[in-house]
């Protein structure tokens, strides 16, 4: 997606773009934290509605919502830059044989050399979780590794 | 200690009738600035009320509102936004001078003022005030409008062309030679670099000396070391504006950004005693005959303004209604111009009753004519359909 961005002296900067259904949306990032989100009308594309405003502990929020599905998918683009390395989301299913023990149990690296680099819990992402994690039901683990490595995890926790 | 029970009470019932007109001048989305001069007017020389204890202290404060002014705007600079505006928009900073300083200088010259004042008059109508204009488009949301980069990539080039101007027109209006006023210029940008390439390389040493997590202590120090600097300035005639901005130019970051909250208030307050002593020091005899030149003047470089502001926009590539908004939104002229008047002082008779005229009639119509300009406001669009 082409975003345009947009030097504001003293202000902070706007990303512009449009989206799949033709509207043109404006992001106002302000240097002290807040964000200002406008709409630009077709009659005049110069001129910007503003629709809301967020403070930056909002835009966090919002920032997470949006973001959390997405995680994954930016670790794939990530790993795509070394051949044979990949990204794989394992979900942790209820009455799972690790759910409610530490992550450190599934002794996951040691037996497939995949690592787990996150674990998506609601809207939350614990960034390198340590051995002491406790794995709940729900939780998508983020793992890098090879393909086999990945498959290998999946069996882990999902047969123990 | 002795306690002067008169300054309290006129210091806080000239507060208290602040904050009245500015709340008045709020209410109608226009800037305080002109109320402010007229209640200085009222209290001066020949004026209603007489204000003998507070006078003292607001001729004291007015330049600490000065040098406030001139440090939070440092605060705000960056190089990155400077050089980004210097790429995009040199020819509009050519443009804006030569039209908007062209009719200043002119009337100034036709008016019989001597070099300084016609210098001065020229300075007084080029520089927007960046606060009013700054706020007007916070007010009217059109920060997200696409003509609004052009608009303040023009502001921030004017702000830096002060720091040239300033310490040239100091010299000269202190008595000084032409060659030593060029000196004092040369000196002043030279510093400018050096400031931006200190801040570049050891902003961060800077930083810590004045960083503190302790609000009380990072004002002290922040004050203290700009008060030092702009000392230093003026003590080798290169305007303690000057200084100020300096200081504001080298503190980058966490800190400018601390900084820059904790000064707001202080500067605040003392940027409104500084417009008081200006309508103090103006005479309001003197004032009416200029009455007339000053709205020529205002009308003129309103225009010329306007006329900047679509050059501006259409290098952005903004249609005919976004140019009149970012011409419209430019006339403002404020804070600066009044400190160009700080600086002549009383030494040409006139020189200061027409620029104070001229701020005033623009501080009133500069945001009159934005608001009014460039089609209706998106709530009044939404609110039709």
């Amino acid at each position: 997606m082409d975003v345009k961005e947009v030097l504001l002296p003293g202000v902070g900067l706007r990303y512009e773009f449009v989206s799949h259904k033709g509207d043109r949306i404006g992001i106002i990032a302000r240097r002290g934290g807040d964000f200002d989100v406008v709409l630009y009308d077709p009659a005049d594309p110069d001129q910007a509605r503003p629709v809301f405003r967020l403070t930056d502990e909002e835009a966090d929020t919002v920032a997470q919502i949006l973001g959390a599905p997405r995680i994954a998918e930016r670790f794939t683009e990530l790993t795509r830059e070394v051949p044979g390395l990949e990204a794989g989301q394992v979900h942790i299913r209820p009455g799972g044989p690790f759910v409610d023990r530490p992550l450190g149990e599934t002794r996951a690296r040691t037996r497939t050399g995949a690592s787990i680099v996150a674990i998506v819990r609601d809207e939350d992402v614990l960034a390198s979780p340590g051995p002491a994690e406790t794995l709940l039901a729900g939780d998508v683990l983020i793992v890098i590794g090879t393909e086999e490595g990945i498959g290998g995890v999946e069996q882990i926790v999902d047969k123990g | 200690m002795q306690i002067s029970g008169a300054l309290l009470f006129q210091l806080g019932a000239l507060l208290a009738a602040l904050a009245v007109l500015g709340a008045i001048a709020r209410r109608f989305a226009l800037s305080p600035i002109p109320l402010y001069l007229v209640a200085g007017l009222s209290l001066g020389n020949g004026g209603i009320w007489p204000v003998a204890a507070a006078g003292e202290f607001i001729t004291t404060g007015a330049p600490i509102g000065i040098v406030l002014l001139l440090l939070t705007l440092g605060l705000e600079f960056s190089a990155t936004e400077f050089a980004s505006s210097l790429r995009h928009h040199l020819p509009s900073a050519g443009v804006d001078v030569v039209l908007n300083a062209a009719p200043g200088a002119a009337a100034g010259w036709l008016l019989g003022f001597d070099g300084v004042a016609v210098l001065s008059l020229a300075g007084v109508t080029y520089i927007s005030s960046s606060g009013v204009i700054a706020r007007l488009l916070e007010d009217l949301r059109r920060l997200g409008n696409r003509e609004t980069p052009a608009v303040l990539s023009v502001l921030v080039l004017e702000d830096f062309a002060m720091a040239a101007y300033l310490p040239l027109f100091a010299v000269l209006a202190s008595g000084g030679t032409w060659l030593e006023a060029v000196g004092g210029m040369i000196a002043a940008v030279g510093a400018l670099f050096a400031a931006f390439a200190a801040s570049y390389r050891w902003g961060h040493h800077v930083g810590r000396l004045v960083a503190h997590p302790d609000s009380e202590q990072l004002l002290l120090r922040v004050l203290g070391i700009t008060l030092l600097v702009a000392a230093l300035a003026e003590f080798l005639r290169a305007s303690a504006a000057v200084g100020a901005f300096l200081v504001g130019l080298t503190l980058t970051g966490e800190t400018a950004d601390r900084a820059r909250r904790v000064l707001g208030p202080l500067r605040d307050l003392f940027a409104a005693i500084f417009f008081l002593a200006i309508g103090l020091s103006v005479d309001p005899h003197e004032l009416l005959p200029m009455l007339p030149v000053a709205v020529i003047l205002a009308a003129v470089t309103a225009a010329t303004k306007v006329a900047t502001g679509i050059f501006a926009a259409r290098r952005d590539g903004v249609a005919r209604r976004g140019q009149l908004r970012a011409g419209t939104a430019l006339i403002a002229r404020g804070e600066f111009s009044l400190i160009i008047i700080g600086l002549v002082g009383t030494s040409v008779p006139g020189v200061a009753a027409l620029a104070t005229s001229y701020v005033f009639v623009m501080a009133i119509v500069g945001p009159l004519l934005a608001r009014f300009a460039g089609g209706p406001s998106p709530e009044a669009v939404r609110a039709a359909q």
